[in-house]
């Protein structure tokens, strides 16, 4: 149907340069990342990966000791968000999709609106109660305020109703399923496409979180990839090698997820924008 | 018979029958929606409600953290008051400001044609061109950021490369017919003239994937055959663009326009890195929002901070409420 025309060709030569524009930052990141400081110093800066990387982390350890530490905290954060996060929401989304119940349409408003509430309103009280709860330098200070999200709950509501039938759930309560077994065995069975886009979300969300843990760790060792990285800087001669491969390590495992459901990813991520 | 029994006896076993356990399930019925959405209200009251009544609270005292809570000092309304007239406020203001547009308006004029284009001209690789403009996006913006103060530096950042190469490009010999677009030697760009300018190309390279990808979402929304019908009249390509397209993602750019109003007054992880969580020489990149971490976190005046959250929260709640009046009611 579509004529390659010479306005086509620029179109593609536009969006193509595009493309590069926003990818070329990840390839600096990964070229300067295997080469020494002197090198990326010197004028004209490599465009072409060396093969320093082992050497960058090498450096990278030696001004972040616990980065290992750092990133295992990372994911096990991230990990244990994402799972509180589905458990609860989907509790909730079925609640909110499947129940009559007095006061559903009140609370269903008052959890969207909290998500009109900018997160750094909080932050001061949050650390002040994280150190009054002796929760600074713990991972549960990042996880359990993270446990149950207002986003989640929207998309777990959506999908349920969608995708559940009321006469299943009734059917079930007539055989004498009790409400929360109900949910364990007819609900959590049916919503696990639900599950794989929302925690996707939830694990890249909290693998990125930097204001969280900017208030609530001040230990090294029990530092987040991203709060390890910004302490790179300013540590006199800065390591550009060294933290271009903590980058890259922090990014990484972010791409290959992104590569393989990018589109439930987009998908998920816009299901409110487009639908409301 | 068979009816008359069928139809009284069932019920009369039943409640013979039924033991504690059917009981509970069917008084679960009424209670099991409120237990199934009381974590969100839980955590929300602990982490979420009390924080936001406590720093209201705070933003009426003045207290150093490190003589405990019985040294809060009522200071009445007089954070407020310093705040407002505070010059490194107002400049903070200023620069979210200036940010926020240089940023906003430019993610939106590149992001409508770019989503026109790959909804109506990619077939087949439109995925993977939707994936590499999206990935920004979903990166961590500490490590991105870090990454572009490389690319961003003065003696050998790529970018001043590319810059005075283009700047220095000579043909017959002596004529650099480029040089008055491109700079000739490198940029200092930690020059506070130029702070403001490189977050904001940051933060333009971080979403404007996320917006081409709600205007595509839009896109698809809208039936073939207007445009069919347009064909047939004989309009153009970018007729069909500006008489049909744009028109009908009037309600998509209200919804992105108010994300992006939101997202980029709250500005804080990209010029905390790229300056150095400083705000960069002559405070050139400090956002409000870093205006009120350094005042609390640096400065220690939570008080003060507080104060600051609410009055930067006034103002994103009046801009949203402006936009909605403004745009809102056009759709």
């Amino acid at each position: 149907m579509n004529k390659i025309t010479k306005s086509h060709l620029i179109a593609y030569f536009i969006v193509g340069m595009g493309a590069i524009i926003m990818l070329a930052p990840f390839y600096f990141m990964f070229v300067f990342a295997s080469h020494t400081n002197s090198s990326i110093l010197s004028v004209p800066p490599p465009v072409w990966f060396g093969g320093e990387f082992v050497n960058n982390v090498g450096i990278l350890l030696d001004a972040l000791p616990y980065f290992w530490h750092n990133i295992g905290l990372s994911f096990y954060v991230a990990l244990i968000t994402t799972v509180l996060n589905l458990f609860f929401c989907s509790l909730a989304g079925y609640a909110f999709a499947l129940f009559e119940f007095k006061g559903r349409n009140i609370m269903f408003v008052l959890i969207m609106g909290t998500m009109l509430l900018p997160p750094f309103l909080g932050m001061i009280p949050t650390a002040l109660i994280m150190s009054k709860l002796e929760w600074m330098n713990q991972p549960r200070a990042l996880y359990i305020p993270m446990a149950c999200g207002a986003m989640g709950i929207f998309m777990m509501r959506q999908f349920i109703s969608s995708a559940i039938p009321k006469e299943l759930i009734e059917a079930a309560r007539m055989d004498g399923c009790n409400e929360f077994a109900i949910y364990w065995r007819v609900v959590v069975p049916l919503i696990t496409p639900a599950f794989g886009t929302l925690g996707l979300i939830t694990f890249i969300g909290q693998w990125n979180n930097f204001m969280g843990p900017l208030v609530v760790m001040n230990d090294m060792k029990m530092f987040t990839v991203p709060l390890a990285l910004r302490a790179l800087q300013g540590t006199g001669q800065v390591p550009w090698g060294a933290i271009c491969a903590g980058a890259a390590i922090a990014v990484v495992p972010l791409m290959i997820l992104f590569v393989m459901t990018s589109r439930k990813l987009i998908d998920g991520l816009t299901a409110g924008a487009v639908k409301g | 018979m068979s009816s008359v029994e069928s139809a009284v006896r069932p019920p009369v076993t039943k409640i013979r029958k039924r033991t504690l356990k059917q009981r509970l399930n069917a008084s679960g019925y009424k209670w099991a929606p409120y237990l199934f959405v009381s974590p969100f209200f839980v955590i929300f009251a602990v982490f979420g409600l009390f924080p936001l009544l406590f720093s209201l609270f705070l933003s009426f005292h003045y207290w150093e953290p490190a003589s405990g809570l019985a040294a809060m000092e009522w200071v009445g309304i007089e954070n407020f008051t310093f705040t407002l007239t505070d010059d490194w406020f107002q400049k903070s203001v200023f620069n979210t400001m200036w940010i926020a547009l240089a940023a906003g308006i430019p993610q939106h004029v590149v992001a409508i044609p770019l989503a026109y284009f790959l909804h109506t001209s990619f077939k087949r690789s439109r995925n993977t061109v939707i994936g590499m403009y999206f990935l920004p996006f979903i990166t961590s913006s500490v490590a991105i950021s870090l990454v572009f103060t490389t690319l961003f530096s003065r003696d050998f950042g790529m970018i001043n490369m590319l810059f005075t190469s283009a700047g220095n490009w000579t043909i017959f010999g002596d004529i650099q017919p480029l040089s008055w677009l491109f700079p000739t030697a490198n940029i200092d760009w930690n020059r506070p003239e130029y702070t403001k300018t490189m977050i904001a190309f940051v933060v333009f390279w971080r979403y404007v994937g996320w917006n081409t990808v709600l205007y595509l979402s839009a896109m698809q929304t809208i039936p073939k055959d207007l445009y069919e019908a347009a064909t047939v009249d004989g309009a153009k390509r970018w007729q069909q663009f500006w008489y049909i397209t744009v028109p009908m993602l009037k309600p998509m750019m209200f919804f992105a326009v108010t994300l992006t109003i939101i997202g980029n007054l709250q500005l804080f992880e990209e010029p905390f890195i790229i300056t150095g969580g400083s705000g960069g020489l002559e405070q050139a990149g400090k956002t409000a929002a870093m205006h009120m971490y350094i005042t609390a976190f640096v400065e220690g005046d939570f008080g003060t901070a507080s104060a600051v959250s609410w009055i930067l929260f006034a103002l994103i709640a009046f801009l949203t409420w402006g936009n909605n009046k403004l745009l809102g009611e056009k759709k």
